[in-house]
C-alpha cells in the first residue's frame, strides 16, 4: 500500500502504466522551442485545457499548451474516468450478491480481486487518454510544454527559462483535494480522491470524511468492493445541496449495501496506535472512537491558483474559491480568460469542457456569450444515480417564482421494474400554472442519461406538456419523463378548462 | 376479535377512544404528573405525552370517564411540577428557557437519555396546556390555578432564543453542545409549534420566520394528486389534533387553493396508494394495509418476497413514497387519519385489526406491526406495549372526528388564534369568528 499521505503514491508500473506515461507525460519528451507570440497560450492540459487547444487548432490558431504534470488532467488520470471503472466493478460484485433479486444464484465463493479490478482501472485509464496524447496534440499543430509556467507580465509567462509570450492565455489549471484541517491527520495518513485509484492492498476498514458526491461515491464503491466503510458527514443530510429526498434515498441505500452512515458528525482528532488509525469522532455531545486501517478525505476541491505567478499577469483571484472571472469568463486582465475548476463553481469534466470552448470563442472570435446562460446538468454516480439540472425548489421558493413539481417514482416505471431498479424518481420543477420547466432532479440507476433529456428541453424552451407528446421507447427508464409530462398537460389542461 | 367485527363504527370508535384514554391514568406517576412515553418498564416520561394527557383528561372528562376533580388534580400534578421544576438547563435539569428535555426520569423529572430541549415536544406540552386551559373554565380555586398555571408555562418561554439567529426555529439545544445543526426544513408537524411561537404575548417570534419555514415547503404531484409533501403520517395529523385547518389558509395555501386538511387527506390516500402498489413487495401492503409512520418495528435482517435483504429500522420515522420504509405499518397513524378520509380509513382500521388481531393489548393498539418479519406461525412482528404518543393522537383524532370537541376548544384560544392570524391565516373560522366579534 502506497504512504498514504503521499501525494504521489507509488503507481504500479505495468504496461498499461507505461502506455499512459507514454501517452499522456513522455519521460523523453523535448519542449520545443517557443515561437516569437502566440495568439493562443493555455495553463493546463487537463479537460478544460484540451478542449480549449483543440478547437483554437482546428480553426487554424496557434495554441501553445503548457501542462506540469499529466495531459489530460483529473478527469482521465485521477477523477472521472478511473472512479466510474471502479464504481463499475464494485456494482458488479453488489449484483452478484444480490443475485437472488434478480431469479439467479448467487455465485458461490465470490472473492473481490482488487489488483484486477485496480488493473483493469489502469488499463481503461490508459486508453481513454489516447486522444489526449501528446502524439495527437503535436499532430495537430499545438506546442506542447511540459513544465511549471509563471506569468512574468501581462502577456508573458516562463516556463524552464523560456518565455511564451501571447496575445491571449486561458489558464486552466483545475483544483485538486483539499483536506480538512483535523488534527492528526496528516501525521496518520491519508488518501484523497485523487490517489486513490493507486491503492494496491483493499483496506480492511476504510472511514470517508465528507458526505458530498465524491465521498459518497468512493464511499459506496469501497463498501461494496468489501471495505468495511464508514462515512463521516458534518451535516444531518448527504449531499447538501441535493434534494432532501434524493439525500434520503442515498442514505437508505448506503446504508443497504453496509456503509456505516455517521451523519450530523465531526472527525475531531486522529491518532496511530498498534498499526490502526483511531479516529474520533463527535455527533452532537456523543463522543466515540473507531478504528480504520485507511482514510479517505479531501473530498473537497481547492483551485489550482498558487505559484502561477497571477500577480504578475495582473489576475485577481481567491484561495478559497479560485480566479475571478467575469459571465464572460474573463479574469482581471483581459488578455487572460480562466475555464474550468479553477474558477467555477461547479467543478465538472463537461463544465470544464463547456467553459473552456465559450472562453475560446470569447477571447478569440469575438464571442460574447455569457456562462450564466447555460443550462448544467450534473450527477452523482452513486447506485442509485442522483442528477439535477436548473432550479431547485428552494432556489425557486427564494426567487419568489411559484413552482410545482410533477413527481414520478420509478416503482411506477415497467422498465425499473423489470429491472429491479425501483428506487428512485424523477421531480421535474415548473413555474405553477405554465409548463416551463425550471429544473428537475432525478434519483435512477442511469439518472445521469436520463437528466439529458430534461436538459434539452429546457435549452429548446420546450415546454414539459410538449414531451408528453415525444414517442418514448417502451420499455425504457425514460417513461418516467414522459409520465410526468403527461401529468402537467393534463393539468394545464385542467387550468385551461 | 370476532365482537369487535361485529361492533359498528361507533361502538368501535368509543371503545378504541377509551382505551387509549386509559393509557395516561395507568402509565402517570401521580405525585408530578409526568406521564411515561411508553408502557414499557422503566420508560421515562416524555413532555409531548404529558401534552397529550392533559388534552385526553379534557375529553375524558366530557365523556363522563372520570371526575372532573381528579383530572384537574392530576393535570395541576403535572403543571406544578413544571412551574417549579430546575430551569437552569444544566445536563440534569428539566429545562431552560421555559423548554423542557424530550425526556424526563418519572420520579425526579430530571433530564434522561442525553436527550435535546425539544421545541416541538414543549409546543406539544403546551398545547395540551392551554387545551385544558380551555376546558376547564370553572371559578373553583383549581381550575383557577389550573388556567394560570398554563398560561404561565407558556408565557415563559424564550421562542425567540430558540431561534437562535437562523431564519427558522431551532429543533433542539443540548447543554453539552449547543443547539442542534438543523432546522425546521420542509413540512412538518411544527405548524402548531410555530403558531404557539407567534402568538406568544411574551417572546413572539417575528413573521418572516413563518414564512422563512414554508419557504422550504415542495408542492408536489404525486400519484396524479396535488400534495405538500411530507413522507410520514404523523406530521399530517399532528398540529392537527389541536386546530382545525379546514377552511383556513395561510399564504402558500391561499396560492395553492388548498388547505392543511385538504392535503392531509391528500397525505392518506397517497399512502394507500403507495401501499396498494406495495413497489418493495413487503407482506401486508394493499388498500387496506398501509399507515407509514413514526413508529417501533423489528430490527435484524429480512429478506422479503422480492428476494432484496432488508434492515429493520426500530423505531424511525417512515414515509411515503421516498422512505425509509423496511415493511412496518403503524396501525395509530391510520386511526389517527380519521377526520380526513373516513371512507378510506374505517375499512383499512377494520381490515388490520382482523388481519392482526395481536395489534391489539388490552384494547389498545401496539405502535407498530410487519408482516414480513413474520415469526415461524406466520404471525407479524408486533411491536410490545404501547406508546403514549399514540394513544394520545387516536384519542384526540377520533374525538375530534366525532364531534370536534377539541377543534372548537382550541378555535377560542386567544393564543392560538394570533399566532395563526400572524403566521397569515385566514378565511374559514378566523373570518367567522373576527366577524362575531364586530358585531
Amino acid at each position: 500500500m502506497p504512504r498514504l499521505s503521499d501525494p504521489h503514491p507509488a503507481t504500479p508500473q505495468d504496461d498499461h502504466e507505461r502506455k499512459r506515461v507514454a501517452e499522456l507525460r513522455p519521460a523523453t519528451w523535448a519542449n520545443p522551442e517557443p515561437e516569437g507570440r502566440y495568439p493562443l497560450v493555455i495553463v493546463g492540459g487537463g479537460f478544460a485545457g484540451l478542449a480549449a487547444a483543440e478547437l483554437a487548432a482546428a480553426r487554424g490558431i496557434k495554441v501553445a499548451l503548457v501542462e506540469r504534470d499529466f495531459l489530460g488532467g483529473t478527469c482521465v488520470n485521477t477523477g472521472c474516468v478511473p472512479s466510474k471503472a471502479i464504481i463499475r466493478t464494485s456494482r458488479l460484485y453488489a449484483e452478484m450478491r444480490d443475485a437472488e433479486r434478480y431469479g439467479a444464484q448467487v455465485p458461490t465463493g465470490i472473492r473481490v480481486d482488487f489488483p484486477a479490478t485496480m488493473e483493469r482501472v489502469r488499463r481503461i485509464r490508459a486508453h481513454l487518454g489516447q486522444p489526449n496524447s501528446v502524439r495527437h496534440l503535436a499532430a495537430a499543430g499545438i506546442d506542447i510544454f511540459f513544465g511549471d509556467a509563471r506569468f512574468t507580465g501581462s502577456d508573458s509567462l516562463a516556463i524552464d527559462g523560456s518565455t511564451l509570450r501571447f496575445d491571449k492565455a486561458l489558464i486552466a489549471t483545475g483544483a485538486r483535494p483539499s483536506a480538512p484541517s483535523i488534527p492528526g491527520l496528516a501525521e496518520s495518513g491519508y488518501v484523497t480522491n485523487e490517489n486513490v485509484f493507486e491503492l494496491t492492498q483493499l483496506p480492511r476498514r476504510l472511514l470517508v470524511i465528507g458526505g458530498g458526491p465524491i465521498g459518497c461515491e468512493q464511499a459506496q464503491a469501497f463498501c461494496r468492493l468489501g471495505a468495511h466503510t464508514t462515512i463521516v458527514q458534518i451535516k444531518p443530510l448527504f449531499l447538501e445541496r441535493e434534494e432532501r429526498d434524493a439525500a434520503q434515498l442515498l442514505s437508505t441505500a448506503l446504508a443497504r449495501d453496509g456503509v456505516v452512515v455517521r451523519l450530523n458528525t465531526r472527525v475531531v482528532g486522529i491518532r496511530v496506535a498498534n498499526g490502526e488509525k483511531l479516529v474520533d469522532l463527535v455527533s452532537d455531545d456523543f463522543h466515540n472512537t473507531i478504528a480504520v486501517d485507511a482514510i479517505l478525505a479531501g473530498a473537497g476541491r481547492l483551485a489550482n491558483v498558487e505559484g502561477l505567478g497571477l500577480e504578475s499577469a495582473g489576475v485577481d483571484y481567491d484561495r478559497e474559491r479560485g480566479i475571478r472571472v467575469d459571465d464572460f469568463l474573463r479574469t482581471s486582465n483581459r488578455r487572460i480568460h480562466a475555464a474550468g475548476d479553477v474558477c467555477l463553481e461547479h467543478k465538472y469534466g463537461h463544465t470544464a469542457i463547456t467553459s473552456a470552448q465559450m472562453a475560446v470563442r470569447n477571447a478569440l472570435f469575438r464571442g460574447r456569450e455569457r456562462w450564466s446562460k447555460l443550462v448544467i446538468p450534473w450527477c452523482t454516480f452513486t447506485d442509485p444515480e442522483i442528477a439535477h439540472v436548473g432550479l431547485y425548489v428552494r432556489e425557486a421558493n427564494r426567487q419568489g417564482i411559484p413552482v410545482k413539481t410533477f413527481t414520478v417514482l420509478m416503482h411506477e416505471v415497467d422498465r425499473a421494474v423489470t429491472d429491479s431498479e425501483e428506487a428512485g424518481f424523477v421531480k421535474i420543477h415548473v413555474r405553477e400554472g405554465s409548463d416551463r420547466i425550471l429544473g428537475a432532479t432525478i434519483v435512477a440507476r442511469h439518472a445521469g442519461d436520463m437528466i439529458n433529456e430534461i436538459t434539452l428541453a429546457m435549452v429548446a424552451n420546450i415546454g414539459l406538456s410538449k414531451l408528453a407528446k415525444v414517442v418514448h421507447t417502451y420499455d425504457t427508464q425514460a417513461e418516467a419523463i414522459q409520465k410526468a409530462a403527461k401529468a402537467c398537460s393534463l393539468a394545464c389542461a385542467s387550468v385551461a378548462s | 376479535m370476532t365482537a369487535l367485527a361485529g361492533w359498528s363504527d361507533e361502538t368501535l370508535l368509543e371503545n378504541l377512544e377509551r382505551a387509549a384514554f386509559e393509557y395516561f391514568p395507568l402509565n402517570t406517576n401521580p405525585r408530578n404528573g409526568l406521564v411515561a412515553d411508553t408502557s414499557r418498564e422503566n420508560s421515562p416520561c416524555s413532555i409531548a405525552v404529558v401534552g397529550f394527557a392533559f388534552a385526553a383528561y379534557s375529553v375524558a372528562v366530557a365523556r363522563g370517564w372520570i371526575e372532573r376533580s381528579d383530572a384537574v388534580r392530576r393535570i395541576l400534578a403535572a403543571l406544578r411540577f413544571f412551574r417549579d421544576s430546575d430551569q437552569s438547563g444544566s445536563t440534569l435539569a428539566t429545562g431552560f428557557k421555559g423548554f423542557y428535555y424530550h425526556f424526563l426520569d418519572m420520579r425526579s423529572g430530571a433530564r434522561v437519555w442525553r436527550s435535546e430541549l425539544s421545541m416541538v415536544d414543549t409546543a406539544l406540552l403546551i398545547a395540551g396546556a392551554l387545551t385544558a386551559r380551555m376546558y376547564f373554565d370553572a371559578p373553583s380555586p383549581d381550575e383557577a390555578e389550573l388556567r394560570e398555571l398554563a398560561e404561565s408555562l407558556y408565557h415563559r418561554i424564550d421562542w425567540c432564543w430558540a431561534q437562535d439567529r437562523a431564519a427558522t426555529i431551532r429543533m433542539g439545544w443540548k447543554p453539552e453542545s449547543g443547539f442542534l445543526h438543523y432546522g425546521w426544513e420542509g413540512y412538518t408537524e411544527a405548524v402548531v409549534m410555530y403558531a404557539l411561537a407567534l402568538g406568544s404575548p411574551t417572546h413572539p417570534i417575528k413573521q418572516d420566520c413563518y414564512q422563512a419555514w414554508t419557504s422550504t415547503y415542495q408542492w408536489e404531484n404525486l400519484y396524479g394528486r396535488d400534495f405538500l409533501y411530507a413522507g410520514p403520517l404523523f406530521v399530517h395529523q399532528f398540529s392537527h389534533a389541536w386546530i382545525d385547518f379546514r377552511g383556513i389558509r395561510d399564504r402558500f395555501m391561499r396560492e395553492k387553493r388548498f388547505d392543511y386538511f385538504e392535503n392531509s387527506r391528500s397525505a392518506v390516500y397517497i399512502q394507500r396508494e403507495y401501499a396498494r402498489r406495495n413497489p418493495h413487495e413487503f407482506a401486508g401492503y394493499d388498500e387496506n394495509g398501509w399507515g407509514l409512520s413514526a413508529c417501533e418495528g423489528p430490527t435484524g435482517t429480512v429478506v422479503g418476497a422480492s428476494g432484496a435483504a432488508w434492515r429493520g429500522l426500530g423505531y424511525a420515522a417512515r414515509g411515503v413514497p421516498y422512505g425509509p420504509d423496511d415493511g412496518t405499518l403503524s396501525v395509530p397513524a391510520v386511526l389517527a387519519s380519521l377526520p380526513f378520509a373516513p371512507e378510506i380509513v374505517l375499512p383499512a382500521l377494520r381490515n388490520l385489526l382482523a388481519r392482526y388481531p395481536e395489534v391489539l393489548s388490552e384494547h389498545r393498539l401496539s405502535t407498530g406491526i410487519n408482516p414480513t418479519w413474520a415469526d415461524p406461525h406466520g404471525r407479524a412482528w408486533v411491536s410490545p406495549g404501547h406508546y403514549g404518543l399514540d394513544q394520545g393522537i387516536v384519542l384526540m383524532m377520533i374525538e375530534n372526528h366525532r364531534n370536534g370537541s377539541i377543534w372548537r376548544r382550541m378555535r377560542a384560544c386567544p393564543y392560538l388564534r394570533r399566532g395563526l392570524e400572524r403566521a397569515g391565516f385566514g378565511g374559514g373560522w378566523l373570518r367567522r369568528t373576527a366577524d362575531e366579534e364586530d358585531r
